[in-house]
């Protein structure tokens, strides 16, 4: 089966780096799908999971957002925050999640405390959810 | 001639000295490692983003969007990244004073533009004199990951964007290697010098559209310039504090030395007297 090139990026560095025969995730548009030879595109992703079909197995890596570029050789996902599932620190995450939940029961809706804890509360839901592979 | 008791304390108390700097001199080393890699790590998304980002800004022509354009300026936004720390040899100090001299030069009134320090150094500086520091970050870790400064990064795009600053400059001490570090100015926004930068633009489809990529791209790339100037900045800082430790453990060596050959000569001198009184004594005994 033909593969294509997949690479996360991260400011901290590379979190990934292999060889896969399909790319998959949720684009700010809807789900996307990216097998070798897609023709070059760029996506804003949404915070969500990153599935990397390879030898019959699949891989998993939460993002927090970013981009996804495809090139003829190669996918990349940029993303400002990036984790493998094995990777993930499920405490943490659960630490987040309860801290963001806090945060929102303080703030008013429309104040900008309250976005950015709503999406703290999502980058951490997101992290557990694929942590434990519920998606 | 101090005393025997004098010379000896003082050269007690370099020693201590030495090995103070010393052992500082080998915490900044291992610090400047790991700094140095974390600025490396840093580099493969930062070309990354810069590529994608140039391809689109420039590939998908026609595209404004106000981070990519030119305004009148009625106010500038200056980031200083500094230190917290110092005994750092000239690492703050050169920083500071190009800012300071740049802010001199350009402007003529403090209401012309507005400070966002990083560093405890450099806001306390800037805050003394009176200038309009708007944002400061202190207590930054050595080894510091993108999530602790995403907040001030992104507000300081946001004051960008919603027309508080017209422009953006950074200035930070760029890392060149162990023993020379260059003050940098880099203008960070609006973004106009994109098309130079890239050699090979790639054309893509965008989903759903080139607008809409920048929206999100731009700020995120503005971001990571901050982020990667800090690195870079982190980077330095240890390698200049290493270099000004090795120069004070140095300097206290040579201290004592001096300080040693002086000792045994004050030794000697009184062993010399002593003897000269005794042969005295005997000599009138006769």
């Amino acid at each position: 089966m033909k593969t294509i090139k997949v690479s996360v990026v991260t400011p901290d560095g590379p979190v990934y780096e292999s060889d896969v025969e399909m790319v998959s995730t949720k684009a700010k548009t809807g789900e996307l799908g990216i097998l070798p030879g897609h023709v070059p595109m760029v996506a804003p992703l949404e915070i969500g999971v990153v599935r990397l079909k390879k030898d019959g197995k699949t891989e998993f890596v939460a993002v927090s957002g970013g981009f996804l570029e495809v090139r003829p050789e190669k996918v990349t996902v940029l993303a400002q925050s990036a984790e493998k599932a094995e990777d993930i620190d499920v405490e943490r995450a659960l630490k987040a999640k309860e801290r963001a939940e806090q945060r929102m029961k303080q703030q008013k809706l429309e104040h900008i405390d309250f976005k950015r804890a709503e999406l703290a509360l999502r980058r951490a839901a997101n992290r557990l959810n694929v942590a434990e592979r519920k998606f | 001639m101090a005393s025997l008791r004098d010379i000896k304390t003082r050269i007690n108390s370099t020693k201590k000295t030495s090995q103070i700097t010393k052992a500082m001199e080998m915490t900044s080393a291992a610090k400047w490692n790991r700094g140095v890699m974390n600025a490396k790590s840093f580099v493969p998304y930062m070309e990354k983003i810069q590529e994608v980002t140039a391809s689109i800004a420039v590939g998908a022509g026609g595209v404004i969007h106000p981070m990519l354009t030119h305004r009148p300026v009625k106010k500038t936004g200056y980031i200083v990244i500094t230190s917290d720390r110092g005994l750092a040899g000239a690492f703050n100090s050169n920083v500071i004073r190009r800012v300071h001299q740049t802010i001199q030069s350009r402007h003529k009134s403090n209401d012309e533009f507005a400070i966002i320090a990083i560093g405890r150094v450099g806001r306390d500086f800037f805050v003394k004199r009176g200038y309009n520091v708007v944002l400061d970050i202190i207590g930054i870790n050595d080894q510091p990951s993108f999530q602790e400064i995403k907040d001030i990064s992104s507000t300081t795009v946001g004051m960008f964007s919603d027309g508080t600053f017209d422009e953006l400059y950074v200035y930070y001490s760029h890392y060149i290697s162990a023993i020379s570090q260059e003050v940098t100015e880099k203008k960070l926004l609006p973004l106009t010098d994109l098309a130079g930068s890239s050699h090979k633009l790639t054309s893509y489809e965008f989903e759903p559209n080139a607008e809409e990529i920048l929206e999100v791209l731009l700020p995120q790339y503005a971001e990571s310039l901050i982020y990667g100037a800090l690195l870079d900045s982190k980077a330095s800082e240890h390698a200049a504090r290493m270099t000004a430790m090795r120069n004070a453990t140095d300097n206290a060596h040579e201290l004592i030395r001096g300080l040693t050959l002086s000792y045994n000569r004050a030794r000697q001198a009184a062993i010399t007297q002593e003897i000269t009184e005794i042969v005295g004594g005997a000599a009138a005994l006769e």
